[in-house]
């Protein structure tokens, strides 16, 4: 007899809605066996095959790349094909939350209107640029090098997973996201490219672009791909820096900020970070700096800690310093 | 235990309390803290959004100085943490890095080796010295306490980054501040939004951003009776801590929650005053 395969019995509480017929969505529990070569996507097929066909997901290549087949499983974004059942089990236990990405954009159980996520991605033209001849001698080349540098950013297949995990989208339905940003990056940084510059200014408005990130790294867990576009975002900063195309505002104040109080202080001087930050917009901030003020939590110009060896920082800052502002 | 203190900016100037009841607690906890005073700030996570060269170079030479004593470096904030984690692993991977950053420190007589590991608090006292320590020496369990946890991104996320330093935290089911809280005497709560960002680094470019994210996850800690908030990182504490009226108004409701520091729950199960955990410094009354 063969070896006996491995099975165990998950617990599903699934989300359900049909926005056709239901007025409220609700959980349905199902009990499915799975087996160790099982993904993610064979639960939600048995969840159809074996329980109720109505049950709706998206889905297509099985193989982790049309992008179509994103979901949550205990909150976490999940590209179902690509996830072993067991490997979850691991992370969770045997009880599972499956939901889909975005409960709000739901239309029929996991499938979400996707419409925000798309729009996006195409305001940052997410497209090579560039006069290229349409009847070439030769391959218009890319050296290893460069194309190292693209960090695995031209690999994203667009499942979302990273943009509906995102806090900043969540509370702000005007940020780009990571997934558009990303893809920003993925052009910025392609030698052949010659629309930067557009994109950058596109990215750099306050309220919608870089700025607004938050730095939760959510994007870089969600990402199946490794995307990871927080590193991505952050290199979007420093090339608006390199290239001359920061505004002066509180955002681009604020991180050049940091550079001017080391170089003071060695530690951060945050009355001043905040001031030099805002301009004349600190003043919003005085309520707050009161009731800081009155707990002991501000530190006054005379008694600002200093780093020991003060020299050296100055030091550091002029000869390692790589950018301008 | 010997140890190596990266204190941070915000623990000798805004959240002088963090640094207060770090130090008290860790004295009654048999560990000796040297504080890194040649340390500089770390950039908290935007300093690289305009120089990179220059933060590694800066966090390189933060870490030096814990090489130097032969210790592990401890962090007490977690984006400190984040900021020299990734400083220690960009160049312990990457040697042509690691001698163009040498290159730059050897002006000032220092070389990065890579010798000392850097560690956030929590993990050192979860990992090295362990919670069954500091179970027994708990005087006062907060047994009168549900305590909701909130354990800041820059501790658990990326998790590839922080699972070198923090032993497979799980990123979307951390348990360490749990188990802390319930080590010492307390409940910890439940709640969804416990792994969640608290809006802290967008906090002047993007304030209503920051104060959604702060007064929703106060929000839903208050809605699961908590009765304080306790959180690894000061940026957290701030955030929630001074701006939790701000936040309300933009959820839309009261919030009215004392926010602590991991020191300062320690110290008081372990039997600190509130003067020795510099209580007095918190912005909503923490009166226990
Ligand atoms: S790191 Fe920035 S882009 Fe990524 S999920 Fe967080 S806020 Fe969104
Ligand atoms: S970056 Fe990753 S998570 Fe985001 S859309 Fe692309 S593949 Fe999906
Ligand atoms: S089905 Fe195509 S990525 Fe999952």
């Amino acid at each position: 007899m063969a070896d006996a395969i491995e099975t165990k019995k998950i617990y599903l509480k699934v989300f359900r809605f049909n926005h056709e017929t239901d007025y409220l969505p609700y959980y349905k529990n199902y009990e499915v066996v799975v087996s160790q070569d099982e993904v993610m996507l064979d639960v939600l097929n048995k969840i159809k095959w074996e329980f109720d066909s109505t049950f709706s997901y998206r889905r297509s290549c099985r193989h982790g790349i049309c992008g179509s087949c994103g979901i949550k499983v205990n909150n976490r974004a999940t590209l179902a094909c690509k996830e072993r059942v067991f490997d979850m089990i691991e992370l969770f236990g045997n009880e599972m939350t499956i939901e889909p990405q975005s409960r709000k954009r739901v239309i029929k159980d996991m499938v979400i209107d996707k419409k925000d996520f798309w729009d996006k991605y195409n305001a940052v033209k997410p497209y090579m640029i560039t006069a290229v001849d349409e009847h070439p001698d030769s391959e218009n080349y890319m050296s290893p090098h460069d194309y190292e540098n693209l960090k695995e950013a031209d690999i994203c297949v667009q499942c979302g997973n990273c943009y509906y995990a995102c806090p900043s989208v969540e509370v702000n339905e005007d940020y780009l996201g990571p997934a558009s940003l990303a893809k920003t990056y993925r052009f910025n940084f392609d030698t052949r490219d010659e629309a930067k510059i557009d994109r950058l200014d596109t990215v750099n408005d306050l309220g919608s672009g870089i700025w607004d990130c938050v730095k939760c790294y959510e994007c870089a867990e969600a990402c199946p791909k490794g995307v990871n576009p927080i590193e991505k975002i952050t290199y979007l900063h420093t090339q608006t820096f390199q290239e001359g195309r920061a505004k002066s505002n509180v955002a681009t104040r604020h991180a050049v900020g940091f550079k001017t109080s080391i170089n003071m202080h060695g530690f951060l001087d945050e009355g001043m970070l905040v001031a030099y930050s805002e301009g004349i917009g600190v003043l919003k901030h005085l309520p707050e700096a009161f009731k800081m003020f009155r707990k002991g939590k501000i530190a006054m110009p005379w008694n600002m800690p200093k780093s020991k060896n003060l020299d050296e920082i100055k030091k550091l800052i002029k000869s390692s310093s790589s950018a301008k502002f | 235990m010997k140890y190596a203190l990266y204190t941070g900016c915000t623990a000798k100037e805004s959240t002088p309390e963090l640094l207060k009841s770090t130090m008290a607690v860790a004295k009654v906890l048999g560990i000796e803290l040297t504080i890194l005073e040649e340390a500089s700030c770390c950039g908290a996570s935007h300093l690289q959004d305009f120089d990179e060269f220059l933060s590694l170079v800066l966090n390189a030479r933060n870490i030096c100085y814990a090489e130097k004593l032969g210790l592990t470096l401890i962090t007490i904030c977690n984006t400190c943490q984040i900021n020299l984690a990734t400083t220690k692993d960009r160049l312990d991977n990457d040697e042509e890095l690691k001698d163009r950053v040498n290159e730059k420190l050897k002006e000032v007589g220092l070389e990065y080796k890579g010798s000392s590991e850097v560690k956030h608090l929590l993990y050192v006292l979860r990992d090295e010295l362990g919670y069954e320590k500091i179970k027994n020496m708990v005087k006062k369990p907060l047994s009168d306490f549900n305590i909701a946890p909130f354990y800041g991104c820059h501790n658990i996320r990326p998790s590839e980054l922080q699972n070198i330093t923090n032993k497979g935290e799980n990123p979307y089911n951390p348990t360490s501040l749990d188990e802390l809280i319930e080590t010492l005497g307390g409940k910890a709560v439940e709640y969804v939004r416990k792994n969640s960002c608290c809006g802290f680094h967008a906090d002047l470019q993007a304030p209503n951003t920051a104060a959604k994210l702060t007064g929703l996850a106060l929000s839903e800690a208050i809605d699961n009776n908590a009765d304080f908030v306790v959180t690894p990182c000061p940026l957290c504490q701030l955030n929630f801590d001074v701006k939790q009226h701000e936040a309300g108004k933009k959820v839309g409701r009261d919030i009215e929650l004392p926010v602590l520091h991991l020191a300062q729950m320690i110290g008081l199960a372990l039997g600190l005053n509130k003067k020795e955990l510099g209580l007095e410094h918190n912005v909503t009354e923490a009166d226990f």
